[in-house]
């Protein structure tokens, strides 16, 4: 027989200015099953709790109702309470009075019969309460983190310190990212490699970071704490046990008119290569659609006849490993778009018409001008030079409504390091509005127009076209009276929209995480869970979430790094127990599902599994399905799929919803 | 196929040889355009400056009396009454308490479900099928098709694909066998209605324009706008003063060209109506048909 108390909050005034709590109390007390019923002024205080506690004692209650706030503030209180008193927690449930009755409505006799009428189905449900136990998940104390650049560095670092293992995934030759391509870095202008590559070295020499280069993630299964994850080690073509980065294959290979990508197709390299003279590790790798070893079917083979030590190998395939992790860090990074965007700027087709990392490479000393801001057409030094702040982003015309974060700053730098290096040039920036919000930011900008006699105007650029071997500029100052202004520029640097990476969507299909419409990975929490996704178990560094800067990226990978060690304190995870399960009967039945399936097929969480019930000589009696309890997030779409009610959800039952909805119906 | 016709106040007017020369094209192909009976003004610049619903119910009539005559498409060869009809249209198809309001104004039922086709869609759709077998002087020459405002502006009612780089225009002159030239002034502002008030800007900004295509070796301007040929066109005294140079390439609408390269004589296309004059440039004008 149940005997349930009711302990209905004023919540101060909160609750008893609208609803008339003592009557609610009084009523609550006469329903069926109901032993004892009491209202009190803050049930969440101290002595609030004693009152529920010894309630509970001196009454022999078997389930409780709270009938306060909403679950979200206080469940988690109250079922402590429930448990120092001796009874299961999942044995105490809240009606919520406060948020769906006194601040929705007036004070009325109905605004208090509605507060009843919340009170009276979960005194029913809570009758059909069973005792739940936390669910404990074992933990594979190893971190697997996708992306080599400074967010991917910083979140293994961090995690590897701490004394856990750690797998790096980095799909090109050298960890590095678009970090390592950077000339200078905002605001204190110190040089990028030399704050990088330090922490490369890091990685590469760490005793807990196994790296695998050139490597991509095939696919993911598994659960928090659990996942298994296939990786694919594509072929290098070199043996690097044996190759000791002396270089001479690339110095003869004869194929050497490819693009470079690390200088933005400024420039070339050969067709066996390591990116750029820091990469890590310092190991080279061949490109199999551009050497001709590969494209001629077998002719060429020099670098094979240049190495020293035997390394090269061109019947390498790509191979997949195997491993198994408990935590996975997204650190994918962002992609820039292309002057080739911008039909107005001439769709990339004028060559001194650049993006912001083009120039970066200009402007850095390992890049194809040795850091001498010379325009790519011809190898000049630009006597004026126009940047475009916002090419692409805040601009709904080209669907990328969002302000790219980074540009404002970056620009600020490059038109103060073309200054630096050019003293009688002139630099113009266009702009919308300049967001420099970071730390040492505004006086940085405030620098470059002040001390550096940058030239900002306030406006934005319609159209560049080529006249007479110039770049005709054509914007508008809308702080002067909103005058069209022509620019004659020698160069043009347009600092074009940070798009997401690629590859996002392909990854987050394989990870089962979601994106935004521009395929950033989405958070699980805009405020309160920025660097965890809403699969448990993997977080989100740097770019790859949304446009960042260094430090930015930095912070939001140490925020991960430390989810993921908070993860990795303890041997087992314990979950609440609000998961899905599938009924078991006695044999001859064993369920009563019949294995259809469908609730596997609508599971977001992939966490049902099919079971073959075996009878002990081995032979199939049934196919059910089964629910991972790791897996599972009590969403219920596959309650609602169970076409014969064989599938529940722990603690939200059919039963007892229809319970509540009876108890509703028959007042 | 029934495919009405819209004029507007221009193509009566000002820019009778874009309408000769529209019907003289298709009539060539074998195509009969249909006026759209007891049509009104589009109100043009002056509705939307003074009244929001003026604006939508003026080209709104001019939609629904379409509707009524049984036409599912219709041809709007100017570009000031396209973008009109075309805004009409999108406003009210977005929101049903406007259409009610619209139609309590004109007393006539409105789907607004009628395709507006600007004349360069209706080359496309219509002529471009059967073109090849009419066109018989290729153009052989630079022409610098120009597009001006109303085509690309807003997005929402852009009758063309690449906002920011138009190339509509330059696939019908392709078609008659000219080279169209890629050129930066494409959509620029001509100074549009400036032309009665402040003929100076007209001159500036139509200067810029006309100058430009002469350093890129056009021969030939291509428009398909009435306000755009007036400023580009008759405007060119002014023009020739403000640039204090002598360029004396002809602007042709889109459908003289067209008309030009499938021998149609030069009084049906009124190719000798313009203030610059056409014949020392467009050499294979036919001054009578055979």
């Amino acid at each position: 027989m149940a005997r349930i108390g009711v302990f209905i909050c004023h919540c101060g005034e909160n609750i008893s200015a609208t609803v008339d709590v003592a009557k609610v109390a009084e009523k609550a007390g006469k329903l069926s099953g109901v032993a004892y019923s009491v209202d009190y002024k803050y049930m969440c205080s101290d002595p609030g709790q004693t009152l529920i506690i010894e309630s509970i004692k001196k009454h022999r209650l078997t389930g409780i109702v709270v009938a306060a706030c909403s679950p979200r503030m206080h469940e988690a209180t109250f079922r402590k309470a429930a448990e120092k008193a001796g009874i299961n927690p999942y044995l105490c449930e809240m009606a919520n009075i406060r948020e769906q009755v006194s601040w929705v409505h007036p004070k009325s006799d109905a605004t208090t019969q509605k507060a009843l009428d919340i009170i009276r189905t979960l005194v029913e449900k809570v009758k059909k309460d069973v005792a739940l136990f936390p669910i404990k998940v074992p933990v594979t104390k190893t971190a697997l983190v996708i992306g080599g650049g400074i967010a991917g560095i910083q979140a293994a670092l961090d995690i590897a310190n701490a004394g856990h293992q750690v797998i790096m995934v980095e799909k090109k030759p050298s960890i590095g990212g678009h970090m390592s391509q950077l000339s200078e870095t905002f605001p204190t202008l110190d040089c990028s490699q030399c704050i990088l590559t330090p922490r490369m070295v890091e990685v590469a020499q760490h005793p807990n970071i196994t790296l695998h280069t050139y490597a991509e993630v095939e696919s993911v299964s598994g659960f928090i704490g659990n996942f298994d994850v296939k990786i694919r080690m594509k072929a290098k073509s070199v043996d690097i046990s044996k190759c000791t980065g002396c270089g001479a294959c690339w110095q003869k290979c004869p194929t050497k008119k490819i693009p470079n990508e690390f200088n933005e197709g400024m420039g070339f390299r050969t067709a066996i290569y390591s990116p750029f003279p820091q990469a890590v590790p310092n190991k080279p790798v061949i490109d199999r659609e551009h050497c001709s070893w590969f494209t001629k079917g077998g002719k060429c083979g020099v670098c094979k006849k240049t190495c020293p030590t035997g390394a090269i190998d061109y019947d390498t395939q790509d191979e997949f490993i195997d491993v198994k992790v408990g935590a996975i860090v997204t650190a994918t990074g962002f992609d820039l778009k292309h002057a080739d965007f911008f039909p107005e700027y001439g769709y990339g087709k004028f060559k001194d018409v650049i993006d912001g990392m083009q120039f970066e490479r200009l402007a850095s000393a390992s890049g194809p001008t040795a850091g001498e801001i010379r325009r790519p057409s011809d190898g000049k030094i630009p006597k004026k030079i126009v940047f475009v702040a916002c090419a692409g982003s805040r601009d709904k015309a080209k669907g990328i409504e969002y302000c790219s974060k980074v540009c404002c700053m970056y620009t600020a730098k490059h038109a103060m390091l073309y200054k630096h290096k050019n003293h009688e040039g002139k630099a113009y920036v266009f702009y919308m509005d300049i967001r420099a919000a970071g730390k040492n930011y505004d006086e940085f900008v405030r620098r470059a127009v002040e001390e550096d006699e940058v030239q900002y105007i306030r406006g934005r650029v319609s159209r560049i076209y080529e006249k007479d071997g110039k770049l005709i500029v054509k914007g508008v100052d809308t702080l002067m009276n909103s005058e069209p202004v022509d620019i004659e520029a020698d160069m043009v640097v347009l600092a074009t929209a940070v798009v997401a990476n690629i590859e996002a969507e392909s990854l987050a299909q394989k990870l089962h995480i979601s994106y935004d419409k521009h395929h950033f990975f989405a958070e699980a929490h805009p405020k309160l869970k920025p660097v965890e996704t809403n699969t448990a178990g993997i977080m989100l560094a740097g770019a790859c979430q949304s446009a960042k800067d260094i430090p930015e990226s930095v912070s939001q990978a140490s925020a991960s790094a430390s989810k993921v060690i908070g993860l990795f304190s303890s041997n087992e995870l314990t979950r609440e127990p609000i998961v899905a399960v599938v009924n078991r009967q006695a044999p001859p039945n064993f369920t009563s599902c019949t294995g259809c399936l469908l609730c596997m097929e609508v599971c977001p969480y992939h966490a049902i599994e099919k079971e073959e019930i075996k009878d002990r000589a081995g032979n199939l009696i049934k196919v059910a399905a089964k629910v991972n309890a790791g897996l599972c997030q009590g969403c219920g779409t596959c309650v609602a799929m169970c076409r014969n009610k064989s599938i529940d959800i722990q603690g939200f039952s059919n039963d007892q919803m229809m319970s509540e909805v009876m108890a509703l119906l028959n007042a | 196929m029934r495919i009405g016709f819209y004029p507007g106040c221009s193509l009566e007017g000002s820019s009778k040889e874009y309408s000769d020369s529209l019907f003289a094209v298709a009539e060539k192909c074998g195509i009969t355009l249909e006026e759209i009976k007891d049509w009104s003004c589009c109100g043009a610049s002056a509705a939307h400056n003074l009244n929001h619903d003026l604006a939508v119910a003026l080209p709104a009539r001019t939609l629904a009396l379409a509707e009524k005559q049984g036409l599912a498409e219709i041809v709007v060869p100017c570009a000031a009454c396209y973008s009109r009809l075309a805004s009409s249209k999108e406003e009210i198809s977005a929101n049903d308490a406007t259409r009610k309001k619209i139609e309590s104004y004109i007393d006539l039922k409105l789907s607004a479900e009628v395709k507006i086709l600007t004349v360069f869609e209706f080359l496309k759709k219509y002529i471009f099928p059967v073109a090849d077998q009419y066109i018989v002087n290729k153009l052989n020459q630079k022409t610098a098709c120009y597009y001006g405002c109303l085509y690309s502006r807003p997005k929402e009612i852009a009758a063309i694909e690449q906002i920011e780089n138009p190339m509509e225009m330059d696939e019908v002159m392709a078609k008659a066998g000219a080279t169209p030239i890629n050129w930066a002034f494409k959509t620029e502002c001509c100074g549009a209605g400036f032309t009665m008030s402040r003929t100076d800007i007209v001159a500036k900004l139509s200067g810029k324009i006309i100058e430009d295509a002469a350093e890129r070796g056009a021969e030939s301007i291509i428009v398909a706008c009435p306000m755009c040929h007036v400023n580009l066109d008759m405007r060119r005294p002014e023009i020739k003063k403000q640039l204090n140079k002598d360029i004396n390439i002809p602007v042709l609408f889109i459908t003289q060209a067209l008309g030009v390269s499938m021998g149609i004589s030069a009084d049906r296309l009124g190719v000798n109506k313009h203030y610059v004059p056409t014949d020392k440039v467009v050499t294979c004008i036919v001054k009578k048909e055979a």
